[in-house]
């Protein structure tokens, strides 16, 4: 029953290719939505679960993508291969980040990753004769996994909606297991964790790296993807966007965090239909959220059905 | 036997209501531009040219009998949002030809889709790496940034220097003129003694023109877009430097005299005849087109750049190719478009071939230098 909320998941993502195939919705903005929900997922465990603020996860997905995009253009590396240098990397680095970094606390902390995430920029912008600067890098070729060439919109929905029906699986049982715990009571005191035993600060670099590793997984999913990566893509505004996902759909929830995530990414392909209007009613959506459901959409919209449920059950009382 | 002539009846009334609606139905030209944004000045330009231009067909009957139909999604700037536009004016409008793509950014992330999918793509960006290697499905309009070097270091010879400080920003647009600068100068016998860099969004760049200062530079080029090659300008005046200047075809407007006031005197660069259309001689077969976009695009909404030309030039290649394609068929669109010869647009006169993507010449860059708060064609 604990993964009942997974299992619909599942069931959902494997249906919607089928009633609505070739749909642009589902095969296009769909891969964007699951790989949005992928970093929404991995950073919700720094935010939601430890309580560790990150403004510069954009950093970490913008490691794996050009670890792969370098290393399959400029080295002629097999995809997988360069997937797993860009992982390997991505957590020795957020390894060393780590010890320094999650010794801050609120303001500084975010003060910290934010400029972390801001000269991973700078480089990717500078370094032009290992990352082609601000134009990027081109002709990344499709990925091949055994021999099955992702290489159609449709084969991407596959591998995307898998991966993050994985990421989700992953969060909700590490967050049940004795680390997810020992996370939680950091959240909620450092301090009292400390005197229960919990070896804090381990706990903290632990989620730190793990959460890295999801950004940079997604990352390399999405050099191939695209077949294209520019330091655009990796900037401040799309750290900030990810902590906006995961605000949204409800902080300490995975479900909350990849739905949010999906509910952003569908709305700016909605809404672009609107033209000068689309970031008018983009705001008036997000404050009206924030406004009337400030534990978030989905953390909100769950707890309201289990009121209302919970009303109709009193109210059959004689 | 009867139900097979019923049957035959029924299908020939369907093919003719088919057809019927099929010449009705209006022609989609899609689009994805920078309207807003770091670039919104090059892509707001290039969307109302398209706009009106589209206006103006239409009001005339449109091409061949069908209306144009503009399907149009604001990038932003972001090269991602501008892959999954394409994909959804290929996949959702099912669009017949895209013209579009503000910058080079915006451009190659597209060029993937544009060529697996097989549908003509006329770009309005700036560097060279779009058309080279030519590929089968990608045209450009506006010139590279290739030749706005070149142009430069013929006038550097000609006035007898040869050594040379580069001064550029962190852009795109910056870092590829930079190659090409760094390139061609042994070309043209150059030195290149200084090559600075700067940000952007900086204020001031007096450090970096210090040390050009110092390397013994008889002339600086500088290569940006926006605000930050005004700056440049005014800190060279500030400091004292009595070098000749050399801009890029990215300050080819008004507002960039206007920020730098007299510290732009003098200043030279390669631009589009567009800005000094009113200066070319009445023989060349240029000014009347130029005249008529200008006058058309300032009549609406106010001062004329070449950017929005770019777009004029792109569109009308477009119409042209539909026109003597006789349809919408993506592989004759694309043949037609490649068989572009002596058109008369707002950049210069272009003849594309299966070589050249482009199809314009050195020609139709004009060297220009700011006299009196003015652009003067000094050639």
């Amino acid at each position: 029953m604990r993964l009942a909320g997974f299992y619909l998941c599942v069931v959902v993502v494997v249906l919607l290719p089928m009633v609505f195939p070739n749909n642009y919705f589902v095969t296009v903005v769909g891969i964007s939505a699951g790989l949005h929900a992928i970093l929404a997922v991995g950073l919700n465990l720094l935010m939601g679960y430890a309580g560790q603020i990150s403004l510069g996860h954009a950093a970490f997905f913008g490691m794996g993508a050009y670890s792969s995009a370098i290393l399959t253009t400029r080295f002629a590396w097999p995809g997988v291969w360069a997937m797993l240098a860009g992982l390997m990397v991505t957590a020795v680095l957020a390894w060393v980040l780590a010890r320094p970094i999650l010794r801050l606390r609120g303001h500084y902390l975010a003060m910290a990753t934010l400029g972390f995430g801001v000269i991973i920029h700078v480089i990717m912008v500078q370094a032009t004769s290992w990352t082609g600067g601000p134009d990027g890098l081109t002709g990344i070729p499709p990925l091949n996994l055994l021999g099955w060439v992702v290489d159609s919109d449709t084969r991407w929905y596959i591998v995307i909606a898998a991966t993050m029906l994985l990421a989700i699986w992953l969060s909700l049982n590490l967050i049940d297991s004795r680390i997810g715990r020992a996370l939680r009571a950091v959240h909620g005191s450092e301090f009292a964790a400390q005197m229960l035993g919990i070896n804090t600060s381990r706990a903290k670099t632990q989620v730190f790296i793990v959460s890295a590793l999801f950004a940079a997984f997604a990352g390399s999913l999405f050099a191939h993807q695209q077949g294209f990566v520019s330091p655009d893509s990796f900037s401040l505004t799309i750290s900030v966007e990810l902590v906006t996902m995961v605000v949204l759909g409800g902080m300490a929830s995975t479900f909350g965090a990849a739905g949010g995530a999906i509910t952003l990414t569908l709305l700016h392909a909605g809404l672009v239909v609107f033209q000068d209007y689309e970031m008018l009613i983009h705001g008036v959506l997000l404050m009206a959220v924030m406004i009337f459901m400030p534990q978030g959409l989905f953390v909100g919209l769950s707890q309201a059905i289990r009121k209302i449920g919970h009303g109709l059950r009193s109210g059959n009382r004689p | 036997m009867k139900t097979g002539f019923w049957k035959s009846i029924i299908t020939a009334t369907l093919l003719v209501v088919a057809s019927l609606v099929n010449a009705a139905e209006p022609i989609k030209i899609g689009s994805f531009l920078t309207v807003t944004g770091p670039a919104s000045f090059l892509g707001d330009p290039e969307l109302k040219t398209l706009q009106m231009y589209v206006e103006d067909i239409n009001a005339k009957g449109g091409v061949k009998g069908r209306k144009i139909e503009l399907i149009h999604y604001d990038t932003g700037g972001k090269a991602q949002d501008a892959v999954s536009f394409v994909k959804r004016l290929i996949q959702s409008d099912k669009v017949d030809l895209i013209v579009g793509g503000t910058t080079t950014g915006d451009t190659m992330a597209v060029i993937p889709d544009v060529e697996k999918e097989g549908i003509p793509f006329i770009s309005m960006a700036g560097a060279v790496e779009i058309i080279e290697p030519v590929k089968p499905w990608v045209f450009k309009t506006p010139h590279t940034d290739r030749m706005a070097a070149a142009k430069i270091f013929e006038d550097i010879r000609k006035r007898g220097f040869t050594k040379v400080a580069l001064i550029s920003g962190d852009g795109g647009f910056d870092k590829s003129g930079r190659a090409q600068v760094l390139k061609l100068a042994p070309e043209y016998g150059m030195t290149l003694v200084a090559d600075e860099s700067y940000g952007n969004k900086d204020t001031d760049m007096t450090t970096q023109l210090t040390k050009i200062r110092a390397s013994g530079a008889e002339v600086i080029i500088n290569f940006g877009l926006g605000q930050a090659p005004a700056i440049v300008t005014k800190n060279i005046k500030q400091l004292g430097i009595a070098l000749p200047v050399y801009q890029s075809h990215g300050v080819a407007s008004k507002t960039f005299i206007d920020l730098a006031g007299d510290a732009a005197e003098g200043v030279r660069l390669p631009a589009a005849a567009l800005v000094v259309a009113e200066q070319l001689p009445d023989t060349d077969p240029q000014k009347p087109v130029l005249l008529a976009y200008k006058n058309k695009y300032e009549a609406k909404h106010g001062p004329v750049s070449t950017f929005g030309g770019h777009a004029y030039d792109g569109l009308m290649i477009a119409v042209a190719a539909i026109e003597r394609a006789g349809g919408v068929d993506r592989a004759k669109v694309r043949d037609e478009i490649e068989r572009t010869k002596g058109f008369i647009g707002t950049a210069g006169v272009f003849n594309m071939s299966p070589q050249d993507h482009m199809g314009l010449n050195a020609a139709a860059f004009k060297l220009v230098e700011v006299q009196k708060g003015a652009w003067k064609i000094i050639e």
